[in-house]
């Protein structure tokens, strides 16, 4: 049995009078890919936030490798280090260019070397098809390019876990493919991840297990062959038929 | 009108003087006040709106008379140009809290996060982040108020430094040429005035095209 890295016991979130997660449990081992699926509002990027400590929460409790992860506590930048998070609008700082982007947190927060932190940067970037683009600024990039540099900058701090919330949501179409294959090469070095996404065919493929949420709950819990060809609650195939379209017989007029 | 103008710019020099080293200190007050309102210190925070409060809503006469008539009562006596760069930042500092506060809720809370997600702390996060956005936004009205202020020292008259506005009136009172001497008056602050102005819409430019534009 692999390790567990990350575990959420009995997980409430609440915005005032609203309950988005109630009581969700997820125990998360080294080296998994763990695909949300949800409706739109079912509460999978408030889980991620969560796992991040971004966002306060009402009851339970959040451990990455033992330790607690919660908002007000002392070492929670200590424990962001280890947690990598790419977000949907890509969040690349607008005043500094692709590599001071990536440079700034390695530098400045865990007082690596420049030069060495310059040197993975650059060997990254260029994995990820980038080379060339160090000295650009974000504005400079298309939006594909921007998430492929958010995802290097999230990498260069070494986490040991990587949290992607609907990372390729606001690209268009023809550049969802380019930081697909980037999370898709990362998952089979072995990094562990959490991955909010509606794109369907690459949840499949990369999942390890998949988690359907509704209502702040799991609904449904397996692996992502048994999910998508018989999943086995009603609401689960619900969802998942909206993302099928049949060919309807024009009627003869 | 060529014999006198060694003494405006005389006077010039002192205002140049006293301005810019109440314009520096205003925006150190400035940055560490709007820093304070951004992360909402407790305690810190009342002192600092009530402190911008009482700025913005007094006259930098009435200010540079406490200083300069006041404070000497309870036995602190400060020189008349201490005083001026006192008052002046005591009142450009609110001025500047609130332009730099502004541009920092300007700033998506996101970026935040973002930054926050890669274990910065809030200092960090403020410091190479948060502030330098917020500064290429802030850059006109800080520019629109390091002119409010110079002008603003036109009242030093009022507590026997010798500024330019001192020295017109001295004029005036000496020679009755009251043509001559505020046209000059207007001509030195034009001269002082119109480069910041000009460097300002510069700086503007030059911000905005290496941050944003995206």
């Amino acid at each position: 049995m692999e390790q567990t890295i990350l575990e959420i016991r009995d997980l409430v979130k609440k915005y005032e009078d609203e309950t988005i997660l109630n009581g969700l449990n997820l125990q998360i081992r080294r080296g998994e890919v763990v695909v949300v699926l949800g409706p739109s509002g079912c509460g999978k990027s408030t889980l991620l936030r969560c796992m991040n400590a971004l966002e306060s929460i009402q009851g339970g409790q959040i451990s990455l490798e033992g330790e607690t992860v919660e908002k007000s506590s002392k070492n929670i930048t200590m424990i962001r280090q280890k947690i990598g998070m790419v977000f949907q609008s890509y969040e690349l700082f607008p005043h500094k260019t692709i590599l001071e982007n990536i440079t700034l947190a390695p530098v400045h927060v865990q007082k690596r070397s420049l030069s060495d932190v310059e040197e993975e940067a650059l060997a990254l970037l260029k994995r990820v098809g980038l080379s060339g683009k160090e000295n650009a600024y974000p504005r400079q990039l298309s939006g594909g390019q921007k998430q492929r540099a958010a995802i290097v900058r999230a990498l260069c701090m070494h986490p040991e876990i990587m949290l992607f919330d609907e990372v390729t949501a606001a690209l268009d179409p023809e550049m969802v493919r380019e930081v697909l294959d980037v999370i898709l090469e990362l998952a089979n070095e072995g990094m562990t991840m959490v991955i909010v996404t509606h794109e369907m065919q690459f949840a499949r493929a990369v999942a390890d297990r998949v988690l359907f949420i509704e209502g702040g709950q799991i609904v449904e819990e397996s692996d992502p062959e048994s999910f998508f060809t018989n999943p086995s609650t009603q609401r689960a195939k619900a969802f998942l038929q909206t993302f099928e379209f049949h060919k309807e017989q024009k009627k003869d007029s | 009108m060529q014999t006198y103008a060694p003494l405006y710019a005389e006077a010039a020099l002192l205002t140049l003087r006293i301005g810019s080293c109440g314009i520096l200190l205003s925006a150190a007050v400035g940055i560490f006040c709007s820093g304070v309102l951004y992360y909402r210190v407790p305690v810190l925070k009342g002192i600092v709106s009530a402190y911008v409060e009482l700025s913005r809503n007094t006259p930098l006469l009435v200010q540079l008379f406490f200083l300069y008539f006041g404070l000497p009562k309870i036995g602190i006596r400060l020189s008349a140009e201490m005083c001026g760069v006192i008052g002046l930042t005591f009142l450009g500092g609110s001025y500047m809290t609130e332009a730099f506060r502004s541009s920092l809720e300007a700033v998506e809370k996101i970026q935040y996060e973002s930054a926050m997600s890669l274990g910065m702390n809030n200092v960090q996060v403020f410091r190479y982040v948060i502030f330098p956005q917020a500064l290429a936004t802030a850059v006109p009205s800080v520019v629109a108020n390091i002119v409010f202020l110079l002008k603003e020292t036109s009242v030093f008259s009022g507590i026997a430094l010798a500024d330019l506005m001192y020295v017109a009136k001295d004029l005036i009172g000496l020679y009755y040429q009251t043509g001559e001497a505020l046209l000059m008056l207007v001509i030195a602050y034009l001269v002082m005035l119109l480069p910041v102005s000009l460097l300002g819409s510069v700086l503007e430019r030059r911000l905005r095209y290496a941050g944003f534009g995206n």
